[in-house]
């Protein structure tokens, strides 16, 4: 009997996966994501869309409801305070973090890229005949639908660590819909020269990137876009890492 | 083993544990007793690593609990009960923990049924009372197969059948020679139990005793037509005589039966002796009473 690294992701699963509330977020999650796509594909007959970029019309509803799983998943353990039973399990305490973003950001890709494959076939099916249409093999549309499952998934481990950074719910809901879909809009409201300089790399629109087909005008490219949102990521869980560690639980 | 040295815990400005210092050894049962508010949870929570301490360390089986390569084996923990996701269902709330240790199946299944919930064991746990709340606490103690098993108030919220098993429970794990500590604000209850007894108020240790000695410390009440006469028969070494009215003596460090005698052979009428074993309850209240930090207005 011994702690390891893989036991307590293994925990971690248990934890995740024995949650009614896991399986219905996730859920709904993908619903949205295919049935907005779906939606909009139908009812689109504009030129300024490609098929991909309206297949997936969903994910900034579908983002907001996996990093509430993500945020729910980190903060439950101190509302509930099942921290207690975590921690004196895992006195170490970062291996909890590391695990529990983990096991959420994996199930959030594999799930989300399904859904996204999902999405755009079914987005495909219906799509308005006025927009022309796409195959998996045309440029960029594999990385589009891979890159929103990658996406989803980082967004679901930001929800984890500032669950675990604010230790409430409705706090860290509250930060994660302002800064995917508040933050956007008050930026428009500054001056043009600065908000254009920086919109590229607000978030949402830094991790979006990587799903649109073609770059418009101040956007970064796919994979920078979503190297920078990584980095805001990675930073929200060294915060949240260091309350962990230096904090009374 | 549980080793409390010099630790001193403050939030703010309030302190809230103040130097304390004791050891829980193996084989005995210590009840850790003190008023609400005294710094008892505050303790336990700084033993198992969940608050660090301002000053002074704690040592579980030797070593500080976060260094430990099997932390559930070293010591179990009931803190808080239905501190548990209520959406989980018992067995998956103990598969949780298990699965961190590479524990099996098997032993979750164990603890389950030794804690009386293997009917309940796939309801979840926001649908428990609060005595089930506390079996379930007590089986997640137990899971690892710990030396050290350490329950905050274990027997709240139960019922009279439960407070038995608890009880025999604890007595057991200690027959084995494993450290069993137990906090508690009812000295009966936890007379019943420890064998050790540590004692706080206001974060300061109070107490360090056995249960037996902490009953001891009383006296007998005689009531004669004498009392300077028999002041001066049973006065002497580790005895001490005290007026308590015109025909009232308290006498500590003897014996009713001493006293009885003494006046017997002496002719000194004696009109009541009576051995004041004030209950332990009375003993800890007197202890703890300049030390309650939340009292009823009087």
């Amino acid at each position: 009997m011994k702690i390891t690294a893989g036991g307590v992701v293994a925990a971690e699963w248990t934890k995740f996966s024995s949650l009614r509330s896991t399986w219905i977020t996730t859920g709904i999650s993908v619903l949205l994501l295919i049935a907005f796509g779906a939606i909009a594909s139908a009812s689109f007959s504009g030129d300024s869309l490609s098929a991909v970029d309206l297949a997936l019309s969903g994910s900034t509803l579908a983002a907001l409801t996996v990093g509430v799983l993500g945020a729910l998943l980190g903060a439950s353990e101190y509302t509930t305070g099942m921290i207690r039973a975590t921690l004196a399990a895992v006195p170490r305490r970062l291996p909890v973090l590391w695990s529990k973003s983990l096991v959420a950001g994996l199930a959030a890709v594999v799930v989300m890229t399904a859904g996204a494959f999902a999405a755009f076939a079914v987005s495909s099916a219906v799509l308005n005949d006025k927009v022309s249409g796409l195959a998996l093999g045309d440029d960029g549309v594999l990385r589009a639908l891979i890159g929103a499952g990658l996406y989803l998934g980082l967004v679901a481990v930001l929800g984890v660590a500032l669950g675990m950074l604010v230790r409430s719910s409705a706090g860290a809901i509250a930060i994660l819909a302002g800064l995917l879909l508040i933050v956007p809009g008050l930026a428009a409201l500054l001056p043009d020269s600065i908000s254009d300089a920086i919109n590229p790399y607000l978030p949402s629109n830094a991790g979006s990137a990587v799903m649109a087909l073609t770059q418009g005008e101040g956007t970064l490219a796919p994979w920078t876009g979503l190297a920078v949102f990584a980095g805001y990521v990675v930073l929200t869980l060294a915060v949240a890492a260091y309350r962990l560690k230096k904090t009374d639980a | 083993m549980i080793q409390v040295r010099e630790v001193t815990k403050r939030y703010g400005a309030n302190t809230v544990v103040d130097h304390l210092s004791f050891t829980a050894k193996p084989g005995q049962v210590t009840g850790f007793l003190g008023p609400n508010g005294a710094g008892k949870s505050t303790t336990m929570r700084m033993i198992v690593g969940l608050d660090a301490p301002n000053s002074g360390d704690v040592l579980v089986n030797g070593k500080p609990y976060a260094s430990a390569k099997a932390p559930l084996h070293e010591i179990g923990v009931l803190l808080e009960a239905k501190a548990v996701h209520p959406g989980r269902t018992a067995v998956s709330h103990l598969l949780a923990m298990a699965r961190t240790h590479g524990i099996s199946r098997s032993r979750v299944d164990e603890v389950l049924g030794l804690a009386g919930l293997g009917a309940v064991a796939h309801k979840r746990v926001g649908a428990f009372s609060l005595g089930m709340g506390q079996r379930l606490g007590i089986a997640a103690a137990l899971l690892g197969d710990p030396a050290v098993v350490m329950l905050d108030e274990p027997v709240n919220g139960l019922d009279p059948e439960g407070v038995l098993w608890v009880r025999n429970l604890l007595a057991g794990l200690a027959a084995e020679g494993r450290t069993v500590m137990l906090s508690s604000h009812l000295m009966s209850e936890v007379s019943l139990i420890a064998d050790h007894l540590v004692i706080v108020g206001r974060g300061k240790l109070l107490a360090d005793t056995t249960v037996a000695d902490f009953v001891t410390a009383e006296g007998v009440r005689v009531v004669t037509a004498a009392p300077d006469a028999l002041r001066n028969v049973i006065t002497g070494a580790g005895v001490t005589v005290t007026s308590t009215g015109a025909e009232e003596l308290f006498v500590t460090g003897a014996t009713a039966r001493e006293i009885g005698l003494a006046a017997a052979t002496r002719g000194i009428p004696l009109f009541e002796l009576t051995p004041q074993n004030a209950s332990l309850e009375e003993a800890f209240m007197d202890l703890t009473r300049d030390a309650v930090e939340y009292e009823a207005a009087r």
